[in-house]
Parts: C-alpha cells; structure tokens; sequence
C-alpha cells in the first residue's frame, strides 16, 4: 500500500493519472455528451423533440442511445480520401484540433490544492500564455484539413478559418492583458487566487467579470470566434462552401473534427469559468469557519462544474440563437471594433491601476 | 402592373452597432422557450410519425380507390377518360365484356402505376362515372419492392372510409405479383362466375 502510495506521488506519474482523470472522466464525456445535448437542447429551443429513437430493446433514455448510435455509425462508417489529396497531412489534420481542445485543460484547476496535492496538471508560470499557444495550435487542424483534401470548397473553408482565427487570436490576448494587470500574474492558481479577495471588506467577489467587464465579453467573443461557432461559423457555410474544411472527411475522422469543437467548447467554458467566474473559488465561505477539507473540495469541485456547464449551455443557446455574421462583417468586427476596444479596455485598466493602486 | 417596393427602414446607430441589445433580445426568446419545453415538452409542434398521423383535409389526394355501386359493382365503365387525360401516363386499363347484361363494360384490368402518378387528381376530375376518387388519406406509401406500387384494381376497390383516418396498410405479402394481375377474375368483383 506504501509502496503503491510512493510511485503515484512520483510527479511524471501523478501528471499521467491527472491527465487521465480529466480526459476520460471530465473532458471526453462532458464533450460527447454536448454533441447530443446540442441537438437536444437545440429541439426544446425550437419547440421540437429531437433525437429519441435510437434504442435498445425498449431503452431509449431521452436519446441517450443516440450517442452511442453516432459512435458505432461513425467506426463503422468508410473512411474516405479524396484523389490527389495530400495522404498524410489529410490523416493527421483532424487530431490537431482535438489536441489542442484538450491541451487546454492541463493548466485548468478544478479545485483548490490540499496540501500539496493540486487539482491541476500542471501549474506553470507563463499558464495563460501557454493557453495562447495551444489555441492557435488549433488552426492548424483547420488550415492542413482544408489545404490537403485536394477540393475547392474545403480550401475555401479552411482560408476563411485561419483568417479568422488569426485574427480573432490578435486581441483574444489584448482582452486578457487586463486580468494580468489585475492579479499581477500569468500563473493560473495566481489569478484564481487573486479573485477570491474581496471589495468593501466581504461584500463583492473580485471575480474577473466585476474588475474586467469588457474584458470579459471581448475574451468571450474571441473564443467563440476561436470555436468557429454561430455566430462566427463562416468557416462552415453551407450554402455557399457547402461544408467548409472539413468537407471530405467521413467516418471517425469527421467524428475528431465534431468532437474537437465539442471538447473545445467545454475547454471555453471551463476557462470563462477560471478567469472571470472564481475557478472554483467559492464567494463567503471564508465565512463558515472551520469547514471540513473534503467538504470544501467536493463543493469546489461541484461549483467549478456548475459554472462549466452553464458556459456551454449558455455557448449552445447563442448558437441557436444569433444569424451567423457574413464574412466580411466577421473581419470588420474584428478588426474594427473589438482590437480598438481591447486597446481601450487595456489602456484604462493600466490607468486605474497606477492611479489607485 | 406596377411593381410595389416596400422600403425597410434600416435601424443604425449605437445601439444597433452594440450587437448586446440585439442578442439579449434574441437570447429572452430562446431561453424562453428553452425553458417551458425543458420540463415536459409543452409547446412541441412535432408529429411523431409512424405513432401520430398528421391530419389530412378530406380534400386532400391520396392514394386512388375505385368506388362501387350500391349491388357491389365497380362504378367504372371502362371509358378511358382518366387513362386519356392522365399526364404521367401510369393508369392501364383494359375493358371488357360482362356476362352480367346490366353492366355492359367493365374494366378487366385497372392498373395505376403509384410511383409514376404525380397525385394531379386529374383522372378523378375527368371520370364521369366518379368511380375513381383519391380520398383514402393515405399520406404515404412505403413498400420495399418496385412491383409493389403497381396497384391492381382489386387493390383499389379495397373500401376505405376517409373519416377515420386509419390508415390501411399493406404488406409486401398482401400484394399481388405482376402475373396475379393478369389473371384478376371477374369473379372479385362480386358476381358470381357463369
Ligand atoms: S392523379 Fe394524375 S397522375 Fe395520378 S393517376 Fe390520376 S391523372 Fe394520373
Ligand atoms: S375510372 Fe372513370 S374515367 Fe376512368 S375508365 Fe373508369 S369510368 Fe372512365
């Protein structure tokens, strides 16, 4: 049992069972599971039922059977390669994306530390910045998915996806330079720290939303944009480049691509969640003195994955809400409005900060 | 005529180029109705199919049915009307000779050809016997065979009430074979063979 103890303290193995834990039990799940609750909930928006036929024998559970219908389908399904595409870049494109969407996690905690144990893979200095790196990482699965596939329409979807990601990418970083001059650091555990404090002794949390609204809604808008999800889906658009990047695809790799955009969306989520919600900081219970630690770790735990799931639900309810932007508006919203105003969010923030601080 | 232009005002301004008030509109709507069908579908317009049946107006062209006298005699008398004027060409009909005197002709064969049929309900407007008639409210015809959809005219006979809306359904086995056509007796129509 020691003995047991001891090689799972060793740091590389504790990562690896980390990693693990939170790919295959937080993660993957959560994501598959959006893919049939974005139909499901996309349905009672629309006043419809939606999917609720797959079964076994009499078990349909609400649709539940749907996903592991769509599992089976796609292994089952013929993975196809267009003529003249690029063989191995048009095989590995697909995981980039996915890679990247669950890299995210990995400096995510999802509950505050019990000695020296951390609810996180890892917590690095330079955190965010490494955020930056892996998200961009994810236009690469678009770019090679559309550049390789040998078809027109795929190349089209994927320019239109590294344009606007590209850019959106520009003051995705500008909107968080305010959280860093905020709490003062780039490590994650520092900023979620620094929003348990408190304004007017215990009154209001000094969560990331309250000190940065607009930096707030810019890093929101920038990630759904980074999502390729309504309303910056122009990388996908049906009528006129029928499918986008991933046009060619089929089978499981086409799967990668959907569960790619699912795992990121939990991925935005559970970051809003980190940086502008509390992580899983829980406001005033600094007040309840001598709280049990497990206690404080299973109701951290409960508050971090509440908050996650609201952000995804509330992703999945503004897709099905707002028209998509035309293309040209997506750049000039970008490159018009959102980079000035992230210059201004940054600039007053630097202001308030010398003047008060 | 003169084409009407309707003028949409454009609204712009701050508001408008805020794109928050817009969505919050948009999101209340959403969220409104995401709520009431979250627990218990209230709202849904959904007809679930092969359990509910939509509805149809009595009016509606459905599936074809050869109407029969009150003696149990198919009212068509083999004119070829509905065969003349059918745009899609699927209706085959041969007349005969019936040994009973008081019927004179009748029709032998009866053929429709349900897959070439476009549902015009022209050959119903151009009976002038209204021996054929489109008003079974079958919606839908979904066989597994091609020969299937070949309906024979003791198929079409089948009596069929359109108000209650139940659907008759045929299976595969049910359906005659192509050579059963051929050989479709005077006897089902009723009259005893002589
Ligand atoms: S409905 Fe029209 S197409 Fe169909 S059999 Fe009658 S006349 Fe022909
Ligand atoms: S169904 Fe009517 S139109 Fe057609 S052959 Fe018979 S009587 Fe004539």
């Amino acid at each position: 049992m020691e003995n047991v103890l001891e090689i799972i303290m060793i740091p590389a193995v504790l990562a690896i069972i980390k990693i693990m834990v939170i790919i295959l039990l937080f993660a993957m799940p959560l994501g598959t599971f959006l893919t049939l609750m974005e139909r499901k909930w996309s349905a009672m928006i629309q006043d419809r039922v939606g999917p609720n036929r797959a079964n076994i024998g009499n078990f349909t559970g609400h649709g539940i059977m749907h996903i592991a219908a769509d599992g089976l389908k796609s292994i089952f399904k013929e993975d196809t390669m267009p003529k003249g595409a690029d063989g191995f870049l048009y095989l590995i494109a697909p995981f980039f994306g996915l890679i990247a969407a669950i890299a995210t996690f990995a400096v995510i905690p999802i509950a505050g530390p019990i000695g020296n144990f951390t609810f996180q893979v890892t917590d690095i200095e330079p955190g965010l910045l490494f955020i930056f790196a892996i998200t961009s990482l994810s236009v690469y699965g678009a770019v090679l998915a559309g550049t390789s596939s040998n078809s027109k329409f795929a190349l089209l979807g994927g320019t239109r996806a590294s344009a606007q990601m590209i850019s959106y990418e520009v003051f995705m970083g500008l909107a968080l330079m305010g959280v860093f001059m905020v709490y003062g650091t780039t490590r994650v555990s520092g900023i979620v720290d620094g929003q348990n404090e408190y304004w007017f002794g215990s009154l209001i949390p000094m969560w990331g939303v309250f000190t940065q609204p607009l930096g707030f809604l810019l890093f929101f808008t920038a990630l759904v944009a980074e999502t390729k999800r309504a309303p910056f889906d122009a990388p996908e658009g049906e009528s006129e480049i029928v499918a986008g990047y991933f046009l060619e695809y089929s089978g499981m790799r086409w799967s990668a691509f959907m569960l790619a955009e699912y795992v990121s969306l939990v991925g935005v989520a559970s970051l809003i969640t980190t940086l502008f919600f509390g992580g899983y900081h829980i406001p005033w219970l600094h007040l309840w003195e001598n709280a049990p630690q497990w206690l404080v770790t299973i109701l951290q735990i409960i508050k971090f994955s509440v908050f996650t799931l609201f952000f995804c639900w509330f992703q999945i309810q503004l897709r099905w809400t707002v028209p998509k932007f035309r293309f040209d508006q997506t750049m000039a919203l970008g490159w018009k409005k959102l980079l000035p105003l992230s210059l201004i969010n940054m600039f007053v923030t630097a202001f308030v900060i010398l003047a008060f601080a | 005529m003169e084409l009407k232009v309707k003028q949409v005002q454009r609204v712009d301004g701050a508001k408008e180029a805020l794109y928050l008030p817009a969505l919050f509109g948009g999101l209340r709507i959403t969220v409104r109705h995401f709520w009431r069908n979250l627990f218990g579908a209230k709202d849904v317009v959904t007809i679930s199919y092969p359990e509910e049946k939509r509805h149809v107006s009595e009016r509606w062209r459905g599936r074809h049915r050869l109407t029969r006298l009150d003696n149990g005699f198919l009212s068509c008398v083999a004119c070829y009307m509905c065969e003349t004027i059918c745009p899609s060409e699927c209706i085959h009909i041969e007349a005969g000779e019936h040994p009973d005197l008081s019927v004179e002709k009748y029709p032998v064969v009866f053929d429709i050809d349900e897959l070439r049929c476009v549902f015009c309900g022209l050959c119903v407007e151009a009976c002038p016997k209204d021996a054929i008639r489109m008003d079974t409210g079958v919606i839908s015809m979904a066989y597994t065979s091609r020969h299937t959809f070949d309906f024979t005219r003791d198929l079409l006979k089948d009596s069929y009430d359109p108000k209650s809306h139940s659907n008759t359904k045929y299976e595969d086995k049910d359906l005659p074979s192509p050579k059963d056509q051929t050989e479709a007796l005077p006897n089902s129509l009723g009259v005893p063979a002589t």
